[in-house]
This record gives C-alpha cells, sequence and structure tokens, in this order.
C-alpha cells in the first residue's frame, strides 16, 4: 500500500497527515493517479477498459434499487418487474439502465479484449493482468446469465433449463449436479430464489474483488500502449516527475479528463439505446420473455441474449452433447492460455507479421459469424456446416498463433525505442 | 412496424432493424405482415382504442398491469369519464388494475384455455402480429367457435369484432397434391359489417395503439425525456472534449 515518495510532496499536515501517518490513503490514491504514469499515445481502442469500470458501477447502483422492488419469488417475480416498470417512480428508466447496461457490459468487454489482441497486451510481463480479466469475463458471463433468469419469463425459465441441462453432459455425477443448481428436480422458485441471491451478493462480490486485483496487476506492470514498446525500459524523466517514464504522462489529469470524453459519447449512445429503443429489436430484452415462464409451453425458439450466442452456436454444431459442452467451454478456456500459445517477442499487430493479422481478422470474423448463427433458429443444414467451419477457424487461430510463432516462421518488423503517436 | 412518431425514434429503429437483420436475428417463420402504423402519444386514438378493448375484449381478458387512475391519466381522462364509460366491473374502484368478471375456471370450461391477460400481449406479439391476426379471422363452420384465424391457425378465440367488421370467408388455393395440406390463398368478405374495410382498419389501428400503451406506459414519457438527456450529454461531451483538449496542450 505504501507508495514512493514522491520528493515533489511534502509530508502533509494537520489532519490529512494525521491520518496519512494511520493509514496512507493520500499517498495511496496519488500512486494510483496523478503518479501513476500511463503510455501518453493511447487511442481510441484505449476507453473500453474506464467504461467496463463505469458499467459496473452502474449495473451495481440500479440493482441496488432494483432489488428494493424485487420479489425473487416464482409467483412474483413477473408481476414486480412490471410493478417496477409502471409502479415504482422513475422505475423504468433504472430497470431499462440494468438491461442496457448488462448489454454494453459485453459491447466494451469484447472491445477491450480484442484490444488485448491486437497490442499483445497479455504477453510478458501482464500475463497475470490477462489471467485475471480472463476471470473477470467468465464471472461476467454467470453474472449475467443469472441476472436474465430473474424476470421469470419464457426466456428465463427455458434459457436456464437449457444452460443448466448442459452440466447434465457430464458423465457420472451429470444429473446430480443439475439437480444440486436447481435446487429441485425442475426449474422453481428455489431456482429463482437462490439465482436472485448469487446474482446480488456473491458474484458481485467476486466481480469487485477480481477487478481490484486487475488494477492492482496493471498498476504493478503499467499499461500496455498501441505500440507495444515498454515506457519503464525506455528513458527517465518527463516535466512531472525526474525519474518516470519519459513516453509517460501521469493518467490524472490527462486520461481522467480524456476518459471523460470517452463517457460522454457511450453516454450518448447508452441513453439512445434506453430512451428510444430499449429492447433494441428484441436483442437485449427478448420478445418472449414479455411473456411470464410457463414449464408447459416450450418457446418457439430457444436462443440465450447475443452475447452468448457464439459459444452457443459452437455447442449446436458438434453433433454430440457432451462433445459439444467440451468444445464450448474450451472455446473460453484457450483464450487463458494465450500468453503461452503466443511466442512472438513482440506485442503489437503494428509491428506483427502479415500472417498474424490475417489470422486475427479471421478469428474475429468466425466469433462474429457464429454468433449470428446462434442466434438465429439453427434449423439451416448448409448454416450448420459452415458453423462447423467457422468452429474450427475459432480454434485454429491458437493453433496456428503457436506454431507460427514458436517455430519462428514470423516474419517481424523492427520495433520502435519510443512510443510513435498520440492523439 | 410501429410507425416512428419522431425522428429520433425513426433513427433508433432503423439502426437496431440494421443490427437486428444484420445479425439475423430476424430469422423464424417469414410473416408477411402488414404495418400496423401505430401512434403511439395520439391520445385521441389510444382513447378510442381504449373504449373499443373496453366493449369488446375486456370482458375476458384482463390487463391486470394497468390501473384505472393510470389509464385516465396518460389518456387525459377524469375519474369520472372511466369509471363512468370504461369501468364495466361492478365491484371495480379507480386505484385497481383492469380485471375481468369471467374466472379461470370459467375462461377454461368454455374456450379450453383460458384467454390470456393483454397487458403485455404488444410486447411479446409485436404490433403488427396483433394487427394482422384482428384482420385474419374467417367463418370456419368446422371450427367449435364456427370462426378460425388464418395468421393463428386454429385460435380458440372467436371473432368478438365480426359485427363491425363483417364475416370473411377462406379461398383455398388449389393443389394438384389431394393429400396437401389446404393452403388459404386470401380471405374474402362475403357479409359486410357495420364498418367499411377502412373503418375497420383504422379501429383496429386504434385498438393496437392502446395495446401499445398499455404495454409499456412508460414508452410515452421516456422518448419526450430522451430528446432531453441526448441533448444535456451533447452539451456535457463538448465541455469535457475542451477540457481535454486544454489539459492535453502540455503532453508533447
Amino acid at each position: 500500500m505504501a507508495a514512493s515518495p514522491n520528493p515533489a510532496t511534502p509530508p502533509a499536515k494537520g489532519l490529512v497527515g494525521w491520518i496519512e501517518q494511520r493509514l496512507p490513503i493520500f499517498s495511496f490514491t496519488r500512486a494510483h493517479t496523478s503518479e501513476y504514469y500511463a503510455p501518453k499515445n493511447f487511442n481510441l481502442w484505449y476507453y473500453f477498459g474506464s467504461l467496463a469500470l463505469l458499467v459496473l458501477v452502474n449495473q451495481i447502483v440500479t440493482g441496488i434499487f432494483l432489488t428494493m422492488h424485487f420479489k425473487p419469488s416464482a409467483a412474483e417475480a413477473f408481476g414486480s418487474v412490471e410493478y417496477i416498470m409502471r409502479d415504482v417512480d422513475w422505475g423504468w428508466l433504472i430497470r431499462y439502465m440494468h438491461s442496457t447496461g448488462a448489454s454494453l457490459f459485453f459491447v466494451v468487454v469484447y472491445l477491450h479484449m480484442f484490444r488485448g489482441l491486437m497490442y499483445g497486451s497479455y504477453k510478458k510481463p501482464r500475463e497475470l493482468l490477462w489471467v485475471i480479466g480472463m476471470f473477470i469475463y467468465l464471472a461476467l458471463m454467470a453474472e449475467a446469465f443469472l441476472g436474465y433468469v430473474l424476470p421469470w419469463g419464457q426466456m428465463s425459465g427455458w434459457g436456464a433449463q437449457v444452460i443448466i441441462s448442459l452440466f447434465g453432459a457430464i458423465p457420472g455425477i451429470g444429473e446430480a449436479l443439475v439437480e444440486f443448481i436447481r435446487g429441485d428436480y425442475l426449474i422453481s422458485d428455489a431456482t429463482l430464489n437462490r439465482f436472485f441471491a448469487l446474482h446480488v451478493i456473491a458474484l458481485p462480490l467476486v466481480l469487485l474483488l477480481l477487478v481490484v486485483l486487475h488494477l492492482g496487476a496493471l498498476h504493478t506492470v503499467g499499461s500496455n500502449n498501441p505500440d507495444g514498446v515498454e515506457i519503464k525500459k525506455g528513458p527517465v524523466g518527463n516535466r512531472w516527475s525526474a525519474d518516470a517514464p519519459a513516453d509517460g504522462i501521469p493518467f490524472h489529469p490527462y486520461y481522467t479528463v480524456k476518459d471523460l470524453v470517452g463517457v460522454g459519447f457511450f453516454l450518448m449512445i447508452a441513453a439512445f439505446i434506453i430512451f428510444f429503443e430499449p429492447t433494441f429489436g428484441g436483442m437485449f430484452l427478448e420478445k418472449d420473455n414479455f411473456v411470464p415462464y410457463d414449464p408447459l409451453v416450450t418457446p418457439e425458439h430457444i436462443v440465450p441474449v447475443w452475447y452468448f450466442t457464439p459459444y452457443y452456436a459452437m455447442l449446436r454444431v458438434v453433433p454430440d452433447k457432451l462433445l459439444g459442452v467440451i468444445v464450448m467451454f474450451a472455446a473460453i478456456a484457450v483464450l487463458f492460455l494465450l500468453p503461452w500459445l503466443d511466442r512472438s517477442p513482440v506485442r503489437s499487430w503494428r509491428y506483427r507479421g502479415g500472417l498474424y493479422k490475417l489470422a486475427l481478422g479471421i478469428f474475429a470474423l468466425s466469433f462474429v459469424w457464429l454468433g449470428k448463427i446462434g442466434g438465429g433458429p439453427g434449423t439451416d443444414p448448409v448454416e450448420t456446416q459452415i458453423g462447423r467451419l467457422l468452429t474450427v477457424l475459432y480454434f485454429g487461430f491458437f493453433v496456428f498463433l503457436f506454431v507460427y510463432t514458436h517455430f519462428g516462421f514470423e516474419k517481424t518488423r523492427p520495433v520502435p525505442e519510443r512510443v510513435t503517436t498520440h492523439d | 412496424m410501429t410507425k416512428a412518431t419522431s425522428p429520433m425514434r425513426r433513427l433508433a429503429l432503423l439502426l437496431a432493424g440494421l443490427l437486428v437483420s444484420a445479425a439475423g436475428f430476424a430469422a423464424g417463420p417469414a410473416l408477411d405482415l402488414e404495418p400496423a402504423n401505430t401512434q403511439l402519444g395520439n391520445r385521441a386514438m389510444m382513447q378510442r382504442g381504449a373504449a373499443l378493448y373496453m366493449n369488446y375484449c375486456a370482458g375476458c381478458h384482463s390487463l391486470q398491469y394497468l390501473r384505472y387512475s393510470r389509464l385516465a391519466a396518460d389518456l387525459g381522462l377524469t375519474e369520472e369519464q372511466v369509471m363512468a364509460n370504461l369501468a364495466f366491473l361492478p365491484d371495480a374502484r379507480f386505484g385497481d388494475a383492469i380485471g375481468v368478471s369471467m374466472s379461470k375456471e370459467q375462461g377454461t370450461a368454455l374456450f379450453g384455455k383460458a384467454p390470456p391477460d393483454l397487458s403485455l400481449v404488444a410486447r411479446s406479439r409485436g404490433v403488427d402480429w396483433l394487427y394482422g391476426f384482428l384482420k385474419s379471422f374467417y367463418a370456419d363452420p368446422t371450427a367449435q367457435t364456427g370462426w378460425n384465424n388464418k395468421l393463428l391457425a386454429n385460435a380458440s378465440m372467436p371473432h368478438v369484432l365480426w359485427e363491425l367488421q363483417g364475416t370473411q370467408e377462406a379461398r383455398f388455393a388449389t393443389s394438384d397434391d389431394p393429400r396437401a395440406e389446404p393452403v388459404i390463398e386470401k380471405l374474402e368478405l362475403v357479409q359486410a359489417g357495420v364498418l367499411s374495410p377502412a373503418q375497420y382498419d383504422a379501429a383496429l389501428r386504434d385498438l393496437v395503439t392502446f395495446l401499445e400503451y398499455a404495454g409499456e406506459p412508460a414508452a410515452l414519457k421516456r422518448q419526450s425525456l430522451g430528446v432531453w438527456v441526448l441533448l444535456y450529454l451533447a452539451l456535457f461531451t463538448l465541455l469535457a472534449w475542451l477540457l481535454k483538449r486544454e489539459y492535453w496542450k502540455d503532453v508533447h
């Protein structure tokens, strides 16, 4: 917790000094804001980390207010959501901020992760930073799934039915595990009640802890940048500090004020959705979820929300259920290994081999296209074949990456000594 | 597609529509639905729609998430107007949700399945589907109620608006395969109703507009508020950008 003493900041006196001697929160805050030096060449892709934090705060604050009116019981949940939408003052706004925030959370997280792939932000010494980020992504997916079940509409109940039954594919313990998760022999009041508990307290605690660790790891190793240049290894000394990296600038005020512009743009997009198209054409709030859950009536198409559809597509195009589940989970698990699969000494794709850029493009395309297939009805056999090809391409990226970099096939370009641009 | 009531909403619909169709989420049975052209916020339409609903639908279908008081406030009606003209249950109070006199058991006995609550039907089915559904009833002597529906085959609901629309009959396409399911080519009005076809369409537009309102009363407020929120955010972003530019003069 103790920050490196900055000679420019004399020891504080009075009340601040009294507190500082007993709990160094002022120097701690400084160390992570005005004395944290970030590369000066961040571009558009560097907004999404702070935006993810903003959405997290939004989800927690709106979530607290929703919890005050929501009834976590199978008999009352659906009605209490409509009560929030109609009778609670500003309830509709709070609920739309929460539901839109959930989808936008994934938008910014996917862009944040892709940024990591473009600029090699997972490479040494940032492997643990990446792995913690992956755990955040996992926790976020669990949190989103649990939250989607709570309004207790048709898609809530049937989506839960499909996702929970995936665990049934595990040989031996599958059925018992499914029963343990549901807390009953079928999706019921018990399931809803425990999902509520996990959604409003258990996973938010995990998420917050992981975010603190993610930021802690980031501030230990320092931020990467679009050039992939390690500013801590470059020349030392800038106008704010004699021993800080020359290419670094204090995070506060320079990036706080810059992120504020990003926040403004982001909030305009969010407000546009919240006030004018909150269901986003059935993508953020599905039509079927305006019908109360009925275990006797199966919806025509059971499709998860858009952010899960790439994995759902993989599950569907693999003919065997157990194999499908394995492929689906492997698609997420393989991302954890990325820092060790990529052996290239060069971080940023600006200076990497042409085939890497091509492979990354194909990887991103296959993910998006799988998402499109997973969101469809899944009845077209041609589409299923395409889905299989895309699944192979998805995993092929990691195989290619290892072979390409481990055996020295990659022809990289020289990385500059200093960061090249800033805007 | 709902008729766009403001340029902002039109843009939002366009963007969402592009994304949704690009993502292929529009997949599903290809229903060629005529646009309902509802006008959310048009009080006269909502009032006429509410009157139609209470006279023809509310006997069987509740609106359990909409209160008479909310209806009065949003449609610009007084308590007396609503309670005298739109509330037909003998024990209905102004603060109550709109209920039905028919019990679930009676409904099940009559129709095989109790008529559903329609508070959210415009959100789950969409306004265009509702509009099409109410236009697609035809006389079918083989059906228990004497009515069938082109959009929802073997619907258990009879054509409650028949005296307004008149009676339609189905004309089937001729098929070479005698075992093929008969396909309805078109519906033909064989006996005129109280309303002309154009008047009937307009009445349905009112009714569906009312149901769209009932599905989300907040929609009346959120769109007008949204314009101000966006204007504020645009100003905020401009100021933030100016601030950023000023600070970043230090960075070389």
